[in-house]
């Protein structure tokens, strides 16, 4: 699918002022990403900002299969759009999320917020310019992200903290389970179904 | 032939085939339900043997009106149907049916992932009509659907990772090309993971307590009326044709066949889809619905250990082989 994209990229001259079709649409698409994103934190309706955030994670997929990291684009559509936003409106579903505006969605502190927001995004956007300031992808050659690619580095060179961060998210499950047990623990009916909760995580 | 037509060629097949398909398994299950049933099902439309009782009740669909309930979320409530729809449509691009180039809508180099994730894409759309109807029914029919795809989803992607595991690729061509007959026994408890939980993520019987009809009226269609009804049942048999579908392409070997392997290969495909479309109407006319806590264990319990002791399976055999 991204051949059929990528087919619209010439070689390219390495420059701002002509770009190509592909960096075009990469940067339409990721300005509605960012609409997107900002319109699941101002949203006044609770599930609006969870189906706002699908589009938002489906924009970044699209971005990723710009970039011909197909890979990368399928599991961040498997694993945030079908399993931690379905996660998302299961918790809200059991809230009591209101059709149309929830008045008390506006939380006091959002100029905090938006200043640890900021800050964070600011960090990330100078890491990422300073780490690539020069380098650029080959549209037009063999896909770099294609999964075989994907797959060696990862195995290959990054092992290690592949590794660690397995290790990382075990302990998060591990502690998830602790802690929904530790709740009531004289209360085991009740208690029985919490774990499998935590586990679907 | 140019690009843009081969590709426009590609796309206009393959929504044919999104049209037909469903349809005809839908006829099916009417007739075939009808026969374990002993009785005789559709009889008049269209004259022979009621061949055109889905068209006529297309007809009926498409004239009813389209009602909108009062308290519900008007917007989301009118565009679940198509998010329910639209991602089968786009995962039958990605599926082989014969072994030339020009028998795939599309080759996507992630292919078991494409259409793992895209198939689960569709599950929001009944969330978002279990929400949106501002229904108690509907509610608790989302609810169940979420909680029914959280469960099945892990042994769905760990039965498929089997699978890639043997074939060294996660490309569907890729896999179908490295297929042996010997892959049927060594990974029939993966298949058996994979149509069950596959099954359960169509909500179809015997896992179709999201809509069960004689408990929460439908679930999370109670409120829909017309053809946006009947958009939410074409996206259930859609679903049926792109399960059937994968779990061929993925265990049952996709156009390899005992003969005729040149040219027929896609004549193996369909019937082997058909067969399997066959057992999941037939399943619906001979088991009673799994209760929700049933449903859980199953997934939990059971599900999840066979499919991580087929990769398990797998990986000793593959070392041992290699």
């Amino acid at each position: 699918m991204s051949g059929i994209l990528a087919q619209g990229a010439l070689t390219a001259p390495h420059g701002f002022l002509s770009p190509t079709g592909v960096e075009i649409a990469f940067v339409l698409v990721g300005i509605a990403t960012l609409a997107a994103a900002v319109m699941t934190v101002t949203t006044q309706q609770l599930v609006h900002a969870a189906l706002w955030l699908v589009v938002a994670l489906g924009g970044l997929a699209v971005e990723y299969l710009l970039l011909t990291a197909e890979f990368i684009a399928w599991v961040q559509v498997l694993i945030y759009v079908g399993s931690i936003v379905v996660l998302l409106l299961f918790g809200l579903m059991l809230t009591k999320a209101p059709i149309g505006r929830s008045p008390d969605a506006d939380s006091g502190n959002r100029w905090a917020a938006l200043t640890v927001a900021v800050a964070a995004a600011g960090t990330l956007v100078w890491v990422v310019v300073d780490a690539f300031r020069t380098s650029w992808i080959d549209l037009d050659g063999p896909a770099q992200g294609s999964t075989k690619v994907s797959g060696e580095i990862l195995f290959r060179h990054w092992v290690l903290p592949f590794e660690a961060l397995s290790v990382l998210l075990l302990a998060a499950l591990v502690g998830a389970i602790v802690l929904s047990r530790k709740s009531a623990p004289d209360d085991a009916p009740a208690d029985a179904a919490a774990p499998r909760e935590t586990e679907s995580r | 032939m140019n690009d843009a037509l081969d590709v426009a060629i590609r796309l206009v097949v393959v929504f044919a085939v999104f049209m037909v398909l469903p349809l005809v398994i839908g006829q099916t299950e009417h007739k075939v339900m009808a026969h374990m049933q002993g009785r005789l099902g559709p009889m008049y439309a269209g004259g022979f043997h009621g061949w055109a009782q889905l068209v006529a009740d297309g007809v009926k669909f498409a004239q009813k009106e389209d009602v909108v309930p009062a308290a519900a979320d008007r917007r989301i409530f009118q565009l679940a149907p198509a998010v329910a729809l639209l991602p089968y449509l786009l995962v039958l691009v990605a599926v082989p049916i014969g072994p030339s180039e020009g028998a795939v809508g599309q080759v996507v180099d992630a292919g078991i992932f494409f259409v793992l994730a895209v198939m689960g894409v569709g599950v929001l759309g009944s969330l978002m009509a279990g929400w949106a109807s501002a229904n108690k029914f509907s509610l608790l029919g989302g609810l169940r659907t979420a909680a029914q795809l959280l469960a099945y989803e892990l042994p769905m992607l760990l039965a498929a990772a089997s699978v890639a595991m043997a074939a060294g690729t996660v490309s569907l061509p890729g896999i179908l090309n490295a297929f042996h007959w010997w892959w049927l026994p060594w990974q029939i408890v993966g298949a058996l993971v994979f149509f069950i939980a596959g099954l359960a993520e169509l909500q179809r019987p015997p896992f179709d307590m999201p809509v069960a009809d004689s408990e929460i009226i439908f679930g999370a269609y109670t409120e829909y009326t017309g053809l946006r009804f009947a958009l939410f049942l074409l996206a259930e048999y859609a679903g049926i044709v792109v399960l059937c579908g994968l779990t061929t392409v993925l265990f049952l070997g996709g156009w390899h066949g005992p003969f005729g392997a040149d040219g027929l290969g896609w004549v193996w495909t369909l019937l082997k889809t058909a067969v399997l479309a066959f057992v999941v109407i037939w399943l619906r006319v001979s088991y009673p619905r799994l209760r929700e806590d049933q449903l859980q264990k199953l997934a939990w319990t059971t599900l999840i250990p066979l499919a991580l002791a087929q990769i398990a399976l797998t990986g000793i055999v593959k070392v041992a082989i290699s």
